[in-house]
């Protein structure tokens, strides 16, 4: 009864929370999370379409590995980048990385 | 029209995973959030189960739960200054707000009504009984090349926020 | 007598559906009685290690330990459970009340999931999963976050500096924990915790594998916060680490998802590393408790015989020697078996 497109719908929903959090938060870490929410999104959708429309091969699973792979690498470079920031201006909020506004 | 067990437990981590999702987003205190991303990522990892992918189902908790959400939570501890209460709350320009909020119902109905409409040609068949092994085939195999650049990637990351978390230091 | 258990579980699902039940509902009544059984058998592997550790620890000090509640001790037990459980429960009022109650529970909940794919027997785990040994180490990598939650829901400055302590070593060493398993998964050939077993048929992983069972007993030490790494929680440091603001049960459900943990990794290196349930005459579930014991003791051995090492220490020991000695290990593993393959033995 639960076929395909329920399992893309829930990728798009979390995907469309994700993207919410990306648009409309303060804190740069938050920003972050909310981009994780939407690499495990994609994730579902890879998932899903490998179980449903190739079950005999396993190509879906090997490409979200490689992104759980690159998620984490963004993840590390990416908190490391906004605690260099916090270094130096003393917040994480976004509104205050203003030094590019003319 | 049965509804089978594989239906209800889709049904119970859709809703964890749906309310951790919004739990993130909408949680004022940013270490709550942190939590809930977790919860997600575990719901998510039900999802991979349910769909008889152990070894990502595996994976994924094992990188995503034990180790990026430790990351994340590290990284808030480190740059808080203020109290917790108020760290993650919404955007103050209201049409930003709107504009987001907009552009993300937008994408939605667009992508929903296209999934709801789309016949897919759904092939109803078990997995591999050997999917660890068949995985294992394709990374050395067909796919050998962007496994060793996902290498050199993680390598390359760990070394640069090594060297960004660490500062830069003043030569004497 | 071996197959004592196996004939208790099909009586018990036969009888279920002679009473007129599908076989599922009978599957899922069985589960339950797994269910309750995993729970018996950590509780009273939990009684007897708190007396055990207690009486051992006592004789390496050449002292003798708890001995006036019941012959040599052995209710000291129950007179530690009572008292935590009188003592008031103190909840500091500027902790965060959500994340401080539910710590100690994930802690255990987590600890108790391991439990699910160890073979206690001949064909006797809960679930066969084909990424067993794999699920162990996933599984076993979530109480980082609990003990994260622990010390950041006391709202102690102390409480958080040793929970990432902690954590900092907890993250370290699952590196090389799971870096020396992968030598025994390519002699063996599956991550299925019953092929493993019968892949030791002739030969036992610890003697094939050395280095691999040093390098995963250094670093299961180190997982488990015990033995000479056991800075974030010990009392002269920290004053109690992620553990200081917590009173009476929810203090002790610390120590026993500990124990529980220690179980659960214990009677995994007998499975992996010394044969699993295979032993002469004993039956099956016989084997595997002395085997999980000895190892145990082998843990309170070195817990009371070596002294503390220093935070930085550890870590420079996890990342510059235990990971390049387990993946020179996975190398030699690997060209040891091409060099058996092209002998033809």
């Amino acid at each position: 009864m639960i076929g395909l497109t329920h399992y893309l719908l829930l990728g798009t929903v979390v995907f469309c929370i994700g993207l919410f959090g990306v648009l409309s938060k303060r804190n740069a870490i938050a920003v972050l999370m909310s981009v994780e929410l939407m690499l495990n999104a994609v994730n579902i959708n890879f998932v899903a379409i490998n179980k449903f429309i190739t079950p005999n091969d396993v190509t879906g699973q090997l490409f979200s590995i490689f992104v759980i792979v690159v998620a984490a690498a963004e993840v590390a470079v990416g908190l490391a980048l906004i605690i260099s920031i916090y270094r130096h201006r003393k917040s994480v909020d976004l509104n205050d990385f203003n030094l590019l506004k003319w | 029209m049965t509804v089978s067990l594989n239906d209800l437990v889709f049904v119970a981590m859709a809703l964890v995973i749906v309310v951790a999702a919004t739990g993130v987003v909408m949680l004022k205190n940013i270490v709550h959030s942190a939590l809930s991303l977790i919860l997600a990522f575990v719901g998510v990892a039900g999802i991979y189960f349910q769909l008889s992918a152990g070894f990502i189902g595996l994976v994924q908790i094992m990188v995503y739960a034990g180790a990026i959400s430790v990351l994340i939570i590290f990284a808030i501890m480190l740059v808080m200054d203020k109290s917790v209460e108020k760290t993650n709350l919404f955007s103050p320009n209201i049409i930003r707000l709107l504009a987001g909020m907009g552009l993300t119902f937008l994408l939605f109905v667009t992508l929903g009504v296209s999934i709801w409409f789309t016949k897919f040609p759904v092939v109803p068949a078990e997995g591999p009984v050997d999917a660890v092994g068949m995985l294992a085939n394709l990374f050395m195999g067909d796919y050998v090349i962007a496994f060793e650049t996902a290498a050199i990637l993680l390598l390359v990351a760990v070394i640069g926020a090594i060297i960004l978390a660490k500062g830069a230091e003043d030569k004497q | 007598m071996e197959h004592l258990f196996i004939n208790i579980a099909d009586a018990f699902t036969g009888w279920l559906m002679n009473l007129g039940l599908s076989p599922w509902w009978a599957d899922l009544a069985l589960l339950v009685v797994q269910w309750i059984c995993i729970v018996t058998i950590v509780t009273a592997n939990i009684t007897v290690l708190i007396w055990l550790e207690r009486k051992v620890s006592g004789f390496f000090q050449e002292r003798l330990g708890p001995n006036r509640l019941g012959p040599f001790g052995c209710f000291q037990t129950i007179a530690d459970a009572i008292k935590l459980l009188t003592k008031e429960d103190i909840i500091p009022s500027a902790a965060d009340k959500l994340v401080f109650r539910t710590a100690p529970i994930f802690f255990i909940i987590v600890s108790v999931m391991l439990y699910v794919v160890l073979p206690m027997g001949d064909g006797m785990q809960i679930v066969d999963l084909d990424v067993g040994l794999f699920f162990f180490i996933s599984v076993g990598s979530l109480s980082t976050i609990c003990l994260l939650m622990a010390g950041w829901g006391s709202n102690n400055k102390w409480s958080l500096i040793g929970a990432m302590r902690a954590v900092a070593q907890m993250i370290s060493y699952e590196v090389p924990l799971a870096l020396s398993l992968i030598g025994v998964v390519m002699i063996a050939g599956s991550l299925r915790l019953s092929n493993i077993v019968a892949a030791q048929g002739n030969i036992w992983f610890i003697v094939l594998q050395p280095i691999a069972f040093i390098t995963y007993f250094i670093a299961a030490t180190a997982e488990l916060n015990r033995g000479p790494f056991d800075m974030p929680e010990a009392e002269q440091e920290l004053t109690g680490g992620a553990y200081t603001e917590y009173t009476g049960m929810r203090w002790a459900l610390f120590f026993l998802a500990e124990y529980t943990n220690l179980v659960a990794v214990s009677a995994l290196m007998a499975t992996v590393f010394l044969g699993g349930w295979q032993g002469p005459w004993l039956p099956s579930w016989l084997w595997i408790i002395v085997k999980t014991y000895v190892i145990m003791m082998v843990f309170f051995w070195l817990k009371w015989t070596f002294p503390r090492i220093r935070m930085d220490q550890l870590m420079s020991f996890s990342w510059k020697f235990l990971i390049p000695v387990s993946l020179a290990n996975i190398f030699l593993t690997g060209a040891g078996i091409h060099f058996f393959k092209w002998m033809g033995w």
